[in-house]
């Protein structure tokens, strides 16, 4: 990461069968930046994740992640980067201790290492009262916020966040939002997937895919000028119907 | 290592904390064991039946008083007349009716023959069959007995010796079978269903992004699911021994480790299992349609294979707990060695290896 590029990426496909999934992409992220992956549900933002993440081997391209490549690092690109999944998957029969000891543990955290991040997210999320309840006892809220915390358990470089505020509360969106920009200022990169438009205008940069091509890409603020929007929302619309930049 | 025992407790916290699992994995082994080992059963055991001695001169009470001493039949009363046969039975208690022509032992003297009337409740076919075998076996005894002691006449004594079960006991039967049937159960059920739990819950996508390798993966769920199944076959073991006085003829080192096989077997059936399903209902549907039922029916546990028609006969081969169930009879009741079983041990090793071949070429398929 000599020029501060975490994830770089040059026309990277996904075929199934005669399906182009994901179609040549390229796109960089920058070191402590929030990166939006923007897309209708089918656009191909998933596949494309699955292939960095390292669960999905690409069918061409080139990608590498955190300085380490999709073909043949994956086992190095698992342990430098962190991932929530759209489910909040935690385990809903451990308490919130046994779970961040879990993954912490799967993660090679040492016992001690993991008894201070317990004592660290107490604090900072107040969880004495929850530290010993089932998860599947918490609110929704709660449950986003502590999968989010454990997937930075291990410091990651980047972490990659499926969707992560689906189905909740606009209170608990702008919370969790706070706790990405709060990551983002100690150095973590995020790359994330949404299809809420108005999140996306808190990412420092964004890409929009339409049927597995990215079809526009910068800073939110860019992209409205450049499409003569209101906001990306609308951006996204004029993208999805086929048009082209105003310019 | 450390990883690993930390994803083994957890895979304990979820069979501990879920009441469920906790009862499939000790309720039903022991509850299944004592259900058919004591109440469904093939044996006759004090069986009540009813005489109506017509003659009663010396032979026919003797006759009776063997009947009485055995071990298989109570008398519940003496009728007095034909016509209240009809109405013992039914009433339902009395099974069998014994019926003694008049002047049976002078007949018996005079022209050397007499005749016993046999009368069962055939509602049960099986148990009036048995009864009736039981009944047979008894006079035969008396004949041979007086037949002793007369001189004279070429005459024919057989003499029957059922090996390995002198007593036909039927829960030597059913326990090798109810072992398969848990040992199946706990592992393969029990397994495709956590695995496809996790796949459900979206937990599988975490683990599988994290460091750890997907055979890391599978191994820390099957490995609690092997130890629990140990411990259910040394229970069923115990049972077996104390409670129903089982025999283990053979060494209980080799019988350990043929359960042990069956037990791996089982469990990459789980994993094939997960591999397909995605919900846990799917799981267990699966498992049990297509593990339960073929045991039950077609492992020879209830149904003598060699009575089979021929495709059956064929199908039946396929059946993992069928070699298993020939294994531990031949371990338990006959006493053999390796040197017996060792086509049905590979048998077994060839399968799990076969099983474990398509659940890792499935699960690349799935990683393109």
């Amino acid at each position: 990461m000599k020029d501060n590029k975490v994830i770089a990426v040059k026309n990277l496909t996904k075929r199934f069968g005669d399906f182009l999934a994901v179609d040549a992409i390229s796109f960089e992220v920058k070191a402590g930046e929030i990166f939006g992956f923007l897309g209708a549900n089918g656009a191909g933002k998933t596949t494309a994740m699955k292939m960095l993440i390292g669960i999905s081997k690409p069918s061409s391209g080139e990608a590498m992640v955190a300085g380490f490549d999709v073909y043949t690092q994956t086992e190095l690109i698992k342990k430098n980067i962190g991932y929530m999944s759209q489910k909040f998957a935690l385990y809903d029969d451990l308490t919130v201790r046994e779970n961040i000891t879990f993954f912490g543990g799967i993660y090679g955290l040492s016992r001690a290492t993991i008894k201070e991040k317990v004592k660290v997210l107490v604090t900072e999320l107040k969880l004495e009262n929850i530290i010993d309840q089932l998860v599947g006892a918490l609110p929704l809220g709660w449950k986003q916020k502590l999968s989010f915390s454990v997937s930075l358990l291990h410091d990651p470089k980047i972490v990659f966040l499926d969707e992560p505020t689906g189905g909740v509360d606009p209170i608990t969106r702008r919370q969790f939002w706070e706790m990405i920009y709060h990551a983002a200022d100690k150095g973590t990169t995020l790359f994330v997937t949404t299809h809420y438009m108005d999140e996306a205008e808190y990412c420092d940069k964004v890409s929009i895919m339409v049927n597995g091509k990215i079809e526009a890409m910068g800073p939110p603020k860019l992209l409205k000028e450049r499409y003569g929007a209101g906001n990306l929302n609308e951006v996204f619309l004029k993208l999805a119907r086929g048009s082209k930049p105003n310019e | 290592m450390k990883r690993f025992i930390g994803f083994v407790k957890k895979e304990f916290y979820h069979i501990y904390r879920d009441k469920r699992s906790l009862f499939i994995l000790f309720g039903m082994p022991i509850a299944q064991i004592l259900l058919f080992g004591f109440a469904i059963t093939n044996e006759i055991n004090k069986v009540e039946i009813a005489i109506l001695d017509q003659a009663k001169d010396a032979t026919t009470i003797e006759i009776i008083n063997k009947m009485a001493t055995s071990k298989y039949f109570s008398i519940n009363r003496y009728l007095a007349a034909e016509s209240e046969v009809e109405g013992v039975f039914k009433e339902g208690k009395v099974k069998a009716v014994i019926n003694f022509e008049k002047d049976f032992g002078e007949k018996m003297v005079k022209r050397g023959q007499a005749t016993i009337q046999l009368v069962a409740d055939a509602t049960d076919p099986n148990t009036a069959n048995s009864i009736t075998n039981y009944i047979l076996s008894i006079v035969q005894q008396y004949n041979q007995s007086i037949n002793l002691h007369q001189v004279g006449g070429p005459q024919v004594l057989t003499q029957t010796h059922m090996a390995f079960n002198p007593e036909l006991k039927s829960v030597f039967m059913f326990v090798p079978g109810v072992m398969t049937i848990i040992l199946m159960l706990v592992s393969a059920m029990m397994t495709s269903i956590s695995i496809a739990k996790e796949k459900e819950l979206g937990t599988m996508e975490i683990l599988l992004v994290s460091p750890l390798k997907p055979f890391q993966v599978i191994l820390g769920k099957v490995v609690p699911y092997i130890l629990l199944s140990i411990i259910n076959a040394i229970i069923i073991v115990l049972l077996s021994i104390f409670i129903f006085k089982m025999p283990v003829q053979g060494s209980l080192i080799l019988l350990g480790a043929e359960s042990v096989l069956f037990i791996l077997t089982s469990l990459s059936l789980g994993i094939l299992i997960s591999t397909i399903a995605k919900t846990q209902q799917t799981a267990m549907m699966i498992s049990l349609m297509g593990l339960m039922l073929p045991v039950i029916l077609l492992s020879g546990f209830i149904f003598p294979i060699g009575s089979m028609p021929l495709p059956l006969q064929i199908i039946s081969n396929i059946i993992p707990a069928k070699w298993f169930i020939l294994i531990i009879k031949g371990i338990m009741l006959k006493g053999v060695g390796m040197a017996f079983i060792w086509k049905e041990t590979i048998i077994l090793i060839g399968m799990t290896l076969f099983f474990i071949g398509i659940s890792t070429y499935k699960y690349k398929i799935r990683l393109e």
